[in-house]
């Protein structure tokens, strides 16, 4: 799989670490509300198509950036 | 209900080659409603009916399949049991699996190839080795075969590992469970569905669940490729798609779903008789009947439905492989082919009530799925019997990280995986 560096250009994912769904929405600092944490740590979409997140290109400039990947084809899209 | 296999059919169908074997269980059309439907036809599906109807006689069950029997991960593992767990909620139920994978030929009177042919995980170093003791130790006392091998021992049982001072990773000892093995998947598939359509489960292949009907917080049936279907309680059984099936019915689930490479090498003479596992990368190697090696290890490490591994990963394992036995470095791959499978933040499934009322699910089985089929299956089907968890899967709840009750067999922390 080739993904997009924003600043390197067309990379092998080897050279990427993955961050995870970048859709989610981090509950506000101090939030008492445990619940939303539960989701937020441990709840995925995990949807079979469309998927924004996160990657870190770390053997090259080490910039994390978003990526839209389409997970039932692993089609990299443009950078979200 | 199909003939009795035995050793006279077998030979009666020998001497009679032009007579044909019928088939292992009937294809019948959908009903309008059944007592229970599973949703997903695979090993833990099947093995979910075949004991509802065994242990709690109901009968009056359907297994949906999107595609046939045998297409999913069931004919995609790399056939490996153990019971080699450590911590409360997963030993007991383990090793209950794999008392029942002993007993599964008989049972289902269908030849599952069940080879107890011991696994042998290896240490490098003393301190991997004192962990290994401790193991081997609470195993034990649950009462699991377990046995601390040093090196000496090792190089008896494995004289093929690479022991020389240059070794990536020196064999320092090695902890082995004598009945620990591998079964033959296809078998168990094709095994639970006889068995289950022998006891008067409809097996229904090709019919794809479009959705769920449900009324006010409770499951009445099913909408399908081939019609709606009726239903009072539902049980989903689709591992690898859990997320994508379960978001149907309105749940959101603590899953993700990532793929796992297997490798099979061209056939070679017996050479391998054990499972061999490593450390490093979840490395694991067994030798099939037809002399191929099979492998795996870690998943490529990021959700995907792909079926389709990276090359990063098998550079990887290959790595791993001739590493350790430096004599298969001229083998040739034969196939690789890559799984779907739920990784969840603890690494353990699930098999538990839901939200929604008479809805089930069994999911999330992380590395693990195939060894777990048939206590998957049995508590599976108390769960959705008795609308409450058995003992055994008492711990494999989906409340049990709110509650703060994770079950970390890797004693690391959450979503290991993604460290």
């Amino acid at each position: 799989m080739i993904i997009p560096c924003p600043y390197c250009g067309d990379r092998d994912h080897s050279e990427f670490r993955y961050g995870g769904d970048a859709s989610k929405q981090r509950p506000q600092h101090g939030t008492g509300d445990l619940r939303a944490w539960h989701d937020y740590v441990f709840v995925f979409d995990n949807p079979k198509g469309p998927h924004t997140e996160y990657w870190q290109h770390v053997l090259g400039c080490r910039r994390w950036f978003r990526l839209n990947r389409n997970t039932a084809t692993n089609e990299t899209g443009v950078l979200a | 209900m199909s003939k009795h296999y035995s050793a006279f059919t077998l030979a009666r169908h020998a001497l009679q080659p032009d007579l044909p074997w019928e088939r292992a269980w009937a294809s019948p059309e959908p009903k309008k409603s059944y007592d229970v439907v599973i949703v997903g036809g695979g090993g833990h599906g099947l093995a979910t009916a075949y004991y509802l109807a065994r242990n709690h006689g109901i009968r009056n069950v359907a297994v949906i399949e999107r595609n046939y029997i045998g297409s999913g991960n069931v004919g995609r593992n790399t056939t490996l049991i153990r019971s080699n767990y450590m911590i409360g909620g997963n030993t007991a139920f383990f090793e209950h699996s794999l008392k029942l994978w002993e007993g599964l030929s008989h049972e289902l009177n269908f030849n599952c190839m069940v080879s107890q042919r011991g696994q042998i995980v290896l240490a490098a170093n003393p301190v991997q080795m004192d962990v290994f003791a401790r193991r081997g130790n609470i195993m034990r006392l649950n009462g699991i075969d377990a046995e601390l091998l040093d090196c000496g021992d090792v190089m008896k049982l494995l004289p093929y590992l690479d022991y020389s001072k240059d070794a990536r990773w020196p064999v320092c000892g090695a902890i082995m469970q004598p009945r620990a093995g591998t079964v033959r998947h296809d078998a168990v598939a094709w095994g639970y569905a006889r068995a289950a359509s022998d006891l008067g489960v409809d097996i229904i292949e090709n019919c794809e669940v479009t959705g769920f009907v449900i009324d006010e917080g409770k499951v009445s049936g099913i909408e399908t490729s081939r019609g709606r279907i009726n239903a009072g309680k539902v049980g989903i059984a689709v591992a690898g798609h859990t997320s994508h099936v379960a978001k149907m019915a309105g749940l959101r689930l603590p899953v993700e779903s990532h793929i796992l490479q297997a490798f099979v090498t061209e056939p070679i003479k017996p050479i391998v008789h054990h499972v061999v596992s490593w450390g490093a990368e979840l490395f694991y190697l067994s030798q099939s009947d037809k002399g191929g090696l099979v492998f795996g290890a870690h998943i490529d490490g990021f959700n995907t439905y792909t079926q389709r591994g990276q090359f990063p990963r098998i550079q990887t394992v290959a790595e791993c492989a001739v590493s350790l036995m430096p004599f298969i470095s001229r083998l040739r791959l034969l196939r690789h082919w890559g799984g779907i499978q739920d990784m969840t933040p603890d690494g353990s499934p699930f098999i538990c009530r839901t939200d929604v009322r008479n809805l089930y699910l069994n999911g999330g089985w992380c590395y693990q799925g195939f060894k777990a089929t048939p206590a998957s299956g049995w508590t599976y089907a108390h769960t959705i019997a008795h609308d409450e968890e058995h003992e055994l899967n008492r711990c494999f709840s989906l409340d049990r990280f709110a509650k703060g009750r994770e079950l970390d067999e890797f004693g690391l922390g959450n979503w290991t995986y993604k460290q």
